[in-house]
């Protein structure tokens, strides 16, 4: 690791790959906290989003497979913020989530607040007895999609499948596997209102009922 | 007062939009005649930006005595058509697309409305990853807050 010893600021030519400010302090050196009440332009993010979304078109095969690709992309932001988030939580509250619905509610309520200023709408539970296993988040309007008119040949896209793979971070990270895909939903009632409703898809893998229910049993 | 039409021609001559809020302000003409119309704005734009070549020399003073260096100001070209019936507002961004706003001859503040489409225009075309540019303009989206935004101004 010595190579990365940030103490050692290297000129240009010398780092082809990470480059360091010239006073060596990085990211790293930042205290944890500072930066958590900050808030970022949303303009700079839709651009931002925008050059994803297209980065993720490039040589695709089908939707599922963009969708796949920007769950990928928000992957690793979830499995990180899971930490940086439990670490700014008051010590007694530090223990991650331990429980399906403890940790839903730590998305809903403490991710959503950081990620976009605000709650999830709603949380609720698959009324399915099939599906048990599925648990559904919602964002009446996802913040990512508020500049994206999908065109009409890919109807079946939703572009928060970013914010469905930091969903999916976040509940890998905390030891809770699951499969989260996010759908928009036009029911007509609410379609006026909410025209970009989405709902994200929890779909947790069965050894974590299986240990919920032992859980529940002690 | 009414906004009847919004078109919308990119940098090249091509239409990329037409838009009309309001039956009965202005005759129908085909999709063809609206890219006729796009095509022959533009050149007839382009020539009156060509008369008028001298920048004003007040700007160019006052700048130079600040000592900042300033780009002149584009000759902006043929700005507003008006007719008995109707007003063509044009708009010319830095980037070169002409916005041409169609209202009745009463029409105020239009120099406003111009403004927010073109708002519109940044937010729902321009940060919208399924776009392309210089492409025709078919975002949902814009299409839904211009429709709204213009049935306000019109009922105000």
């Amino acid at each position: 690791m010595a190579h990365l010893a940030p103490n050692k600021p290297s000129s240009g030519k010398e780092s082809a790959g990470l480059r360091y400010p010239t006073n060596g302090k990085t990211i790293y050196h930042r205290p944890l906290n500072r930066s958590k009440t900050a808030e970022l332009s949303q303009a700079s993010f839709a651009y931002l989003f925008s050059e994803m979304v297209s980065y993720a078109q490039r040589k695709v095969t089908g939707i599922q497979d963009l969708e796949k690709r920007l769950n990928n992309q928000g992957h690793p932001i979830g499995l990180k913020l899971l930490d940086l988030l439990l670490i700014r939580e008051p010590p007694r509250s530090q223990a991650r989530p331990l429980n399906i619905i403890t940790l839903l509610h730590f998305i809903k309520i403490n991710l959503w607040q950081h990620l976009f200023g605000r709650q999830a709408d709603r949380l609720e539970k698959s009324s399915d007895p099939e599906a048990q296993d599925e648990y559904m988040i919602i964002d009446n309007e996802p913040l990512v999609n508020a500049f994206i008119s999908v065109p009409k040949e890919m109807s079946q896209l939703n572009c928060a499948a970013f914010v469905a793979g930091i969903i999916e971070g976040v509940c890998d990270g905390a030891a809770f596997p699951a499969r989260v895909t996010a759908h928009t939903v036009g029911t007509k009632d609410e379609g006026e209102m909410w025209p970009g409703k989405t709902v994200f898809l929890v779909k947790f893998q069965p050894e974590v009922l299986e240990r919920e229910a032992l859980i529940g049993k002690a | 007062m009414t906004v009847f039409a919004l078109i919308i021609i990119n940098k090249a001559g091509g239409l990329i939009y037409h838009r009309t809020f309001h039956e009965g302000g202005l005759n129908k003409i085909s999709t063809n005649d609206y890219l006729v119309l796009a095509g022959t704005f533009h050149g007839v734009h382009a020539i009156t930006a060509r008369l008028n070549p001298i920048p004003q020399q007040i700007n160019r003073n006052s700048a130079s005595s600040a000592g900042i260096m300033t780009r002149p100001e584009p000759p902006s070209g043929l700005e507003v058509l008006e007719s008995e019936n109707f007003r063509l507002q044009c708009f010319s961004t830095l980037t070169g697309i002409k916005f041409l706003l169609f209202t009745d001859t009463t029409q105020t503040n239009v120099d406003l409305t111009m403004r927010r489409v073109y708002e519109m225009y940044t937010d729902y075309v321009m940060k919208n990853p399924f776009y392309q540019l210089e492409m025709p303009v078919r975002c949902e989206l814009f299409e839904r807050k211009l429709t709204s935004y213009i049935r306000e101004v019109n009922n105000r």
